[in-house]
């Protein structure tokens, strides 16, 4: 694993310069087929932050959310230009198995969709499969623990992932993500169908684990994106209706002082 | 649009019930009509052969079940039909369901979706409707001849047979295990692979049990009916009428066998009266294999089912 070198405490500032990106895109684009969904998008992903990914619905922010761990090999007739980078490495060169991306690069999807099985299960799921040898009980507790969810289930693991609400799935979901120990997580709209309470929780625990991992999420909210995220990139579609990006910032700039008009109107809910 | 902004009531119209919804009670009448029909003729046939059948258990009582078949009425019994429908069986859930579910699988799951995986499954689709006498010639050209190549006296052994039902259910295993694979959501499976699970382990851990229910239904329904089936077996071998078994394996793997609907088919055609009773008979220890064999399944799934 090849850290990047220029991580210090000053990239955590707010408004510090991105010194030490975990992912970088260069002019990448993608294709289901003929159709262009997003083009030429470069932005970075600075560590242990939170980029939000917004814009309107259909302009490709979960489609390119997905080619971030290469989720969008599973659909047949598509096809990534650019590059995709990962600490530096091109996570679409031909050596690269997509399977240890997804285990390096975790995610949390828009239904919770915990598996059929026990609650312990569910978070051991992950280790089991990549021959985890250790102290399991410790790793589903911790992993519990850190999606702040343990006090809830710690009495009923062994009951099913599936009879939890749907907040508290969400954060199974999350727990689950976090046994495999990603360094990235993405999150693709994980509260647009949650109440506003759950959806409160799950801000607070990504504001919490940003210390041990990177986020990215993909939300229609802009409300979320401006409590939840350190930066924001902003997506619109032209006339071809792909993706690219108008702005990306500090979410406070992005906010309060975007630079460009479209920017402005789409935070101030003028379109989208 | 004016009378959007009154109430309901004030156009004259009233939400009292204005008559009576005739054409919706002719149409749930002719549903149930429909019913009616089906029961009463499953209620006859069963009706009959129970009336003409059950005397023959209360007569003869496990005798009937335990004694080979025999050209006089009083000793006949259904003994090696049920032990040849019962390897028939064994034969069919060994060959068609890995077969079959794997087929299933690998179109599924790993072909991908192009015009070949396509066209390969109208065709299994069409294979399964295709007459089950087409099948025993096609068992009679292919196995019994390379059984008969290899040395196999003529090759008409119970193995052939089995083969020969496999091969009939097996696109009926394969189009029922198809549609639940595919009944798998698709969130569960994306779940897996944004863990970083393997195909095959999202096939192993999550699709397999997901189906499991759905896969074990068609298996049943397909040995259900390879349990039922006879004209393939008359062409591929199965003996019509009385022969001495031996007991051992190796005899009943290579010697002359018979099963349970081909008994039937054969006792039917006998001009003795009393052979109508014993055709019901058999009829009642076929039913009551194939009830046995669904009940096996209903409880499988159930326990499957019941997990979470």
């Amino acid at each position: 694993m090849t850290t990047a070198t220029t991580e210090s405490v000053e990239t955590l500032d707010a408004g510090a310069p991105l010194a030490a990106p975990v992912i970088s895109l260069r002019d990448v684009s993608f294709y289901y087929g003929a159709f262009r969904a997003v083009r030429d998008i470069s932005f970075d992903v600075p560590t242990h932050r939170i980029t939000a990914i917004i814009g309107p619905s259909g302009c490709g922010k979960s489609t390119l959310l997905r080619t971030i761990n290469r989720m969008n090999d599973l659909i047949p007739g598509t096809r990534v230009e650019g590059k995709i980078l990962f600490h530096e490495e091109d996570l679409y060169a031909s050596y690269v198995d997509p399977v240890e991306v997804r285990r390096r690069i975790g995610m949390v999807f828009q239904k919770p969709n915990p598996f059929p099985k026990s609650i312990y299960d569910n978070v051991a799921f992950g280790p089991r499969l990549n021959g985890f040898r250790g102290d399991l009980d410790g790793l589903v507790e911790q992993s519990l623990r850190r999606a702040a969810i343990w006090n809830e289930v710690k009495d009923k693991l062994k009951q099913s992932g599936l009879s939890l609400s749907g907040g508290q799935q969400q954060r199974l979901c999350i727990a689950r993500a976090i046994a495999t120990d990603p360094e990235v997580i993405l999150m693709d709209e994980p509260c647009s169908a949650l109440d506003p309470r759950a959806t409160l929780q799950i801000e607070q625990l990504m504001a919490e684990i940003k210390e041990r991992y990177t986020i990215v999420i993909v939300t229609h909210n802009m409300q979320q994106a401006a409590r939840a995220s350190d930066r924001t990139i902003f997506l619109n579609m032209a006339d071809d209706r792909a993706g690219h990006v108008v702005e990306e910032g500090e979410t406070l700039q992005m906010f309060t002082n975007p630079r460009q008009q479209l920017t402005e109107d789409y935070v101030s809910g003028r379109f989208g | 649009m004016s009378a959007s902004t009154t109430s309901i009531n004030a156009g004259g119209r009233s939400v009292r019930r204005q008559g009576r919804d005739v054409r919706g009670l002719v149409f749930a009448g002719a549903l149930l009509l429909a019913l009616l029909f089906s029961l009463a003729v499953l209620a006859v046939l069963v009706g009959t052969q129970l009336a003409q059948g059950l005397p023959v258990f209360a007569e003869r009582g496990l005798d009937f079940l335990t004694s080979d078949l025999s050209s006089n009425p009083a000793d006949a019994g259904v003994a090696q039909g049920i032990v040849g429908t019962a390897l028939l069986m064994v034969i069919v859930a060994l060959v068609a369901f890995p077969v079959g579910i794997m087929t299933a699988i690998y179109l599924e799951e790993y072909s991908g979706d192009n015009r070949l995986a396509r066209f390969i499954e109208i065709n299994v689709r069409n294979l399964a409707g295709v007459p089950s006498v087409v099948y025993g010639i096609l068992g009679l050209t292919v196995f019994v001849g390379l059984f008969a190549a290899l040395g196999d006296s003529n090759g008409k052994t119970i193995v052939t047979g089995g083969l020969t039902l496999a091969v009939l259910v097996l696109p009926l295993v394969i189009i029922t295990s198809a549609e639940a694979i595919r009944a798998v959501p698709e969130a569960l499976i994306e779940g897996g692979f944004g863990l970083g699970a393997s195909r095959w382990q999202v096939v192993r851990e999550l699709i397999l049990p997901a189906a499991a229910p759905g896969i074990l239904t068609g298996t049943v329904l397909a040995l259900s009916r390879a349990i039922g089936e006879t004209a393939p077996l008359i062409l591929v071998g199965a003996v019509l009428g009385s022969f001495s078994t031996g007991g051992s394996i190796g005899d009943l793997a290579g010697g002359p066998y018979t099963a349970l609907p081909m008994i039937v088919f054969d006792w039917a055609r006998k001009p003795q009266q009393d052979f109508r009773a014993l055709t019901s008979a058999a009829i009642i220890v076929l039913l009551a294999l194939t009830l046995v064999a669904n009940a096996f399944a209903v409880i499988l799934r159930n326990r499957f089912d019941r997990k979470w």
